[in-house]
């Protein structure tokens, strides 16, 4: 394969991002795995060009971060966290049932090119353990069904969308939007997932707060999820609990 | 009298589309940043060491103090480095924060470039988020639109750069000298201190490097004001923090209170351990803070608070786990993390994570000998303190505390495996769902 000359602009596009331009390195290796499927050789070649070092210290650095890939890549990167939290909580069993399922070992590639299954450290997800990512998007609290159901799919060609995330490309285009170049994929997914907002429901149900001032004007559009007192809260809060405790937190603000 | 948990970095993430510039624009979203950028730098500077913001990344040093080690007087370009590259296992809140509120992090670089005089700043993320990096990429594009990056922002002169960078899988690049190299296209290697990255940190010119939650706290400061954000925490531990709460407990997830708040208190807001969970250890901050048990539930955690018992406040990465689960194994896993995590430089760190790793493993097995556990702690003691950074440090503390308080469990090592003593599946989640 040779590298297209809209892949060398965009490279050169990335090295000119940067006050020195050897900055762009880690970037322009992603894109050229998203063009030629790993890390190649002409590819660091490019690079090195492109930057004016040698083909070794491109090569040093490539060899270096674990999401560069020298060999050929399936279609989807299927990751599973087996550091210690997702391990306990149930990766272990997730990576081992995936390897049993698929037929593949650790950093391996299904026959049928579609999956490159590797375990993955933390991704910071723990409050959804045991987490998986398919071309680092997060798939939440997961379970050995569901991660079977999950490979299938993708196998199979089916949409799949991320738990807490845009609906999945490929590896490859995935590469991509980590190189530098946006794909239209933003506005998809949640702006957070459950595990994320426990601490806010909470603090909306009893109507606690930071004490921050109101915000002004145009604000009010956005204020109405929130309630507007703490006499509000307690009006829209469900349980006895939140409704004494809340009562509570006003008689300590009178004093 | 404060509320227990006080939302201001996590107030809008439920927020419809909260991620773009129009939702953060209607929770009050950059309407003081005019007022901040007309504020003179060394004000800025004065305000935010008044507040008493101290590092969110770890470390906890004085975020308005590490501004102030910027020499003004040197000629050379000045650099913002926000890090995040969120890697400690157990730590998970500046994913979802970036996620949900670009903007908010973004407002911060702007006012934070401002007053240490930064014409330049870079937001280094870990390369596997990728609708992590789409939102960030995003936000960046919208506030170079709407003017708020790029030359001369909103009419004040000041211009502020901003490139969204992302890593390749290097738990090391959150270690802020290993970070620099790798942002110059290196291998991401630690540097030797001095000089400190203030004076030569990026392309050897001053720098600063602050972690996504202290930036993303700058607005609030300076629109709610310093004795505000004072007013919340302790008396050494100012403000607010996001608490990421993990494992066996019912309710994982994040909570945002002010500095201070209990282990049993989190716990407890969310409905208390798993069913038939009891508390066996935790830690406070991540993997590299020493563990802590259920004898240290009602600490204060802040950063004296968790001090005092040994450990490290660390990342607020509370990672619970109870009764079913072997420490051996979780030590054997971090060790495991932090042998392949190594970036080699240095030989303690590089060849002990190496040794320790045989050692747990043995133990793991049920095929411990005798002497071993004197083993592990000499090594640690020769790898503590014997490297550039850290990283080696860090995989000591789960070992040395772990050995602390469960001796007997590494004593068992020598002759039966830790599966057989704590069989994995009683830990699992699906489980709990099989027998429930």
């Amino acid at each position: 394969m040779t590298l297209s000359d809209t892949t060398i602009a965009e490279l050169q596009e990335l090295a000119g991002r940067y006050p020195q331009k050897r900055s762009a390195l880690l970037p322009m290796l992603h894109l050229v795995q998203s063009a030629e499927g790993s890390v190649t050789t002409e590819g660091i070649e490019r690079c090195a060009e492109i930057l004016g070092i040698s083909t070794a210290q491109v090569s040093g650095v490539a060899t270096f971060y674990t999401m560069y890939k020298r060999r050929a890549m399936g279609e989807h990167h299927v990751g599973v966290c087996t550091n210690t939290l997702c391990a306990v909580m149930g990766g272990d069993e997730i990576f081992a049932c995936l390897k049993d399922h698929l037929g593949v070992g650790n950093d391996e590639t299904t026959e049928d090119g579609k999956i490159t299954l590797e375990h993955i450290e933390c991704n910071a997800a723990c409050d959804y353990a045991p987490v998986m990512t398919v071309n680092w998007e997060f798939f939440d609290n997961q379970t050995p069904d569901s991660a079977v159901r999950l490979v299938d799919q993708l196998r199979a060609g089916e949409t799949v969308q991320s738990t807490r995330g845009a609906t999945i490309t490929s590896w490859r285009e995935a590469e991509r939007v980590i190189a530098g170049f946006e794909d239209g994929l933003v506005d998809e997914g949640p702006a957070a997932g459950p595990a994320s907002l426990v601490g806010l429901k909470i603090a909306n149900e009893r109507g606690w707060t930071a004490g921050m001032k109101p915000i002004a004007g145009t604000a009010k559009k956005a204020a109405r999820k929130r309630p507007a007192s703490k006499t509000a809260a307690v009006a829209e809060a469900d349980t006895a609990r939140a409704e004494s405790e809340t009562v509570d937190e006003t008689k300590g603000d009178a004093s | 009298m404060t509320d227990t948990l006080t939302p201001v970095l996590t107030d809008d993430w439920a927020d419809d589309r909260a991620w773009t510039l129009e939702a953060y624009r209607t929770r009050g979203g950059y309407s003081v940043l005019e007022q901040a950028l007309k504020t003179k730098p060394a004000d800025l500077v004065e305000q935010v060491k008044d507040s008493g913001l101290r590092g969110r990344g770890g470390a906890g040093f004085p975020t308005g103090m590490k501004w102030s080690f910027i020499p003004q007087d040197n000629p050379k370009p000045k650099y913002l480095v926000v890090n995040a590259d969120e890697s400690e296992p157990g730590t998970c809140k500046d994913i979802p924060l970036m996620m949900a509120s670009p903007h908010k992090l973004i407002e911060g670089v702007i006012i934070a470039s401002h007053a240490i005089g930064a014409k330049h700043a870079f937001i280094y993320v870990r390369g596997e988020v990728l609708h992590v990096i789409r939102r960030l990429r995003a936000a960046c594009r919208e506030a170079y639109e709407a003017g708020l990056l790029g030359q001369d922002i909103l009419g004040t002169g000041v211009n502020v750069d901003l490139v969204i960078h992302a890593g390749a899988g290097a738990y090391i690049c959150g270690e802020e000298t290993a970070l620099l190299d790798s942002l110059e296209g290196l291998r991401g290697q630690p540097r030797l201190r001095p000089p400190f990255p203030a004076v030569e940190g990026l392309y050897a010119c001053p720098t600063v490097i602050n972690n996504v939650e202290s930036i993303a706290s700058v607005p609030s400061i300076v629109r709610e004001g310093k004795d505000w954000f004072a007013g919340l925490g302790t008396e050494k531990s100012k403000g607010y923090v996001i608490y990421s709460l993990s494992g066996h407990v019912k309710t994982p997830g994040q909570y945002e209170a002010p500095l201070g708040i209990t282990l049993r208190e989190l716990i407890d807001l969310g409905g208390g351990m798993r069913e038939g969970s009891e508390l066996k250890f935790w830690t406070p901050g991540g993997s590299s803070t020493p563990l802590l048990t259920a004898e240290h539930l009602d600490i204060p955690l802040d950063y004296e608070g968790v001090g005092s018992v040994g450990s490290m406040l660390g990342t607020r990465a509370l990672q619970i786990f109870d009764q079913t689960t072997s420490v051996v194994r979780c030590v054997l896993r971090w060790t495991e993390f932090y042998k392949h995590e190594s970036c080699g430089k240095c030989t303690p760190c590089r060849e002990g994570t190496f040794w320790l790793t045989q050692i747990l493993q043995r133990l793991d097995s049920g095929q411990g000998q005798e002497g071993d556990i004197e083993l592990l702690l000499d090594l640690c003691d020769n790898i503590l303190g014997r490297s550039f950074c850290a990283l080696g440090d860090g995989a000591t503390s789960p070992i040395t505390s772990a050995i602390q308080y469960f001796r007997d469990e590494f004593e068992a090592g020598m002759h039966t495996a830790s599966h057989e003593l704590f069989p994995p599946a009683a830990s699992t989640l699906f489980k709990q769902e099989a027998t429930v």
